[in-house]
């Protein structure tokens, strides 16, 4: 087995699944309020 | 648009526009790099030559790695399409925000005076100034009139010091707090302060009441009391690392961390990082300072390899400290992948100017509080809101579009484009680009991925 990968949020699927519920921020470790409720 | 890199013994692969990471061998390694632009024959020829001394790479096996990746292409986890995973600036443009959170000012001077500030001492190019109740009462009602059906509310204590307006801080969380049931609000506090004024009751208060709290500490005694000193000279080391050792070890409910910045003096900056967790302090950062280029604390272009170098000792050190039991978080590396953000907050960046606004001590409105004292930047105030309507809509669409750098850049969905105020103070314009930054965030996320592969690996993270 030459490779491994990670689980991630896939960000093409998260075109559709925006909600704006997240915080501001000062991005990228930015929990998402949705997925993590 | 993929990215590879090795780092720490790990080989890496980024796929860009579906997030993904993968954790590979040295063989899968070079069959990526030469997947697009080689044959399949080529690239088992380049294979079977170079690991010739490896019995385990035979042919049967690069050509099941092959298959392997083209696998992972087919359902879209390694060369993705960006269309598949990208919404348009229009989309952006037109989507519908409302304002989150708000940076209160309550403070326009300072305790300290710190000679790299970017607040100058606090005063931000003005003059020493204390918000007022009725004005900080305006601005939350503010936030409540303009958050729309959003629950969770953001509001920071800032300054300046903000404990030099402690007794007005204390009054609008009694207000904010009165107000919440009725108009189905949760507020969320955060206090940033220098900890000269930190007591018992300061503690007991912002134990209770703050959900976050930011304590500056830049790390070694020599290192903090270079430039953080009293209005006298002296250095404040020795009478904050006691009280926020206090404060921390009181802290049960809530989170803090510890934010130091470091200089030209201070390259080997991970040795502050050290000394902090040394202390017992578990949640930290270490920022590069912002300053004029002309300042002898100012970042060099020489020091750019030296700095990228300490964020690998420091992600190398995490680890190993983590093995020992003795762990401590760093902000740059706590990496959500799982359940991170969407493309649109990735694409949108941190909110400034449209969800996350300043308010200086008079009530004036600001993109963010690296705007503060840019008159050119004010956009309104608490009571007429937000008059500067263009100015909010240049915010709105300064994101990784806005770039015509980033459009091309593996990382464009880490860094959002990056901060709208480096690149206001590095090059004039908030859709500038602010390389320097760039190259220092670039080494971080890769550092950051490199500890999340790390856990994968050994498990031990």
């Amino acid at each position: 087995k030459h490779i491994k990968t990670l689980e991630t949020r896939d960000l093409s699927q998260s075109v559709k699944n925006g909600c704006g519920e997240c915080q501001t921020s000062c991005v990228a470790n930015q929990p998402c309020e949705k997925t993590n409720k | 648009m993929v990215h590879q890199y090795k780092l720490n013994g790990y080989c890496i692969v980024l796929d860009t526009y579906s997030g993904s990471i993968h954790s590979v061998d040295d063989v899968a390694y070079d069959v990526i790099e030469r997947y697009l632009t080689d044959t399949p024959e080529e690239i088992i020829s380049y294979i079977l030559n170079k690991y010739k001394d490896r019995p385990d790479v035979t042919r049967q096996d690069v050509e099941d790695c092959l298959a392997d990746i083209a696998a992972l292409k087919e359902q879209g986890k390694l060369f993705s399409d960006q269309k598949e995973a990208m919404i348009t600036a229009e989309t952006l443009k037109n989507r519908p925000t409302v304002i989150k959170a708000l940076c209160l000012h309550v403070a326009h001077t300072c305790n300290l005076c710190c000679d790299y500030c970017f607040a100058g001492q606090g005063k931000y190019k003005g003059e020493q100034a204390l918000m007022s109740f009725e004005t900080g009462k305006r601005a939350l009602d503010f936030l409540v009139e303009n958050s729309g059906s959003r629950r969770n509310l953001e509001v920071d204590f800032f300054g300046g010091e903000p404990l030099m307006n402690f007794e007005v801080v204390k009054q609008l969380v009694t207000y904010a707090r009165s107000i919440e049931q009725k108009a189905n609000k949760n507020f969320r506090f955060t206090l940033t302060t220098n900890g000269v004024l930190l007591d018992d009751e300061v503690i007991a208060f912002a134990n209770r009441e703050m959900n976050n709290v930011v304590l500056s500490l830049d790390g070694r005694k020599e290192v903090h009391d270079r430039h953080r000193v009293d209005p006298m000279g002296r250095g404040s080391y020795e009478k904050v690392v006691p009280k926020f050792q206090r404060f921390v070890a009181q802290r049960a409910n809530g989170t803090y961390y510890m934010r130091g910045t470091y200089t030209h003096e201070n390259t080997d900056f991970t040795n502050d990082i050290f000394h902090m967790a040394d202390l017992g302090f578990a949640e930290l950062s270490m920022e590069p300072v912002v300053c004029s280029p002309d300042a002898p604390c100012a970042l060099t272009k020489e020091d750019l390899p030296v700095l990228k170098r300490q964020y690998e000792i420091l992600a190398d050190e995490m680890l190993r400290r983590k093995k020992e039991g003795r762990p401590f978080t760093f902000y740059h590396y706590m990496l959500d992948l799982s359940h991170g953000p969407c493309i649109y907050k990735r694409i949108s960046g941190c909110g400034s100017g449209t969800e996350y606004l300043a308010v200086t001590p008079n009530g004036d409105l600001y993109p963010c509080h690296q705007f503060v004292g840019e008159k050119e930047y004010r956009m309104g105030d608490v009571w007429s809101g937000v008059t500067n309507t263009a100015l909010r809509d240049r915010f709105k669409l300064c994101n990784v579009f806005a770039h015509k750098e980033c459009r091309d850049c593996w990382a464009n969905m880490y860094c959002s484009g990056g901060c709208a105020a480096n690149a206001f103070h590095a090059t004039g314009d908030i859709t500038g680009v602010y390389e320097y930054g760039c190259e220092l965030f670039k080494k971080r996320i890769e550092c950051a991925i490199m500890l999340k592969v790390a856990e994968l690996e050994t498990e031990t993270f």
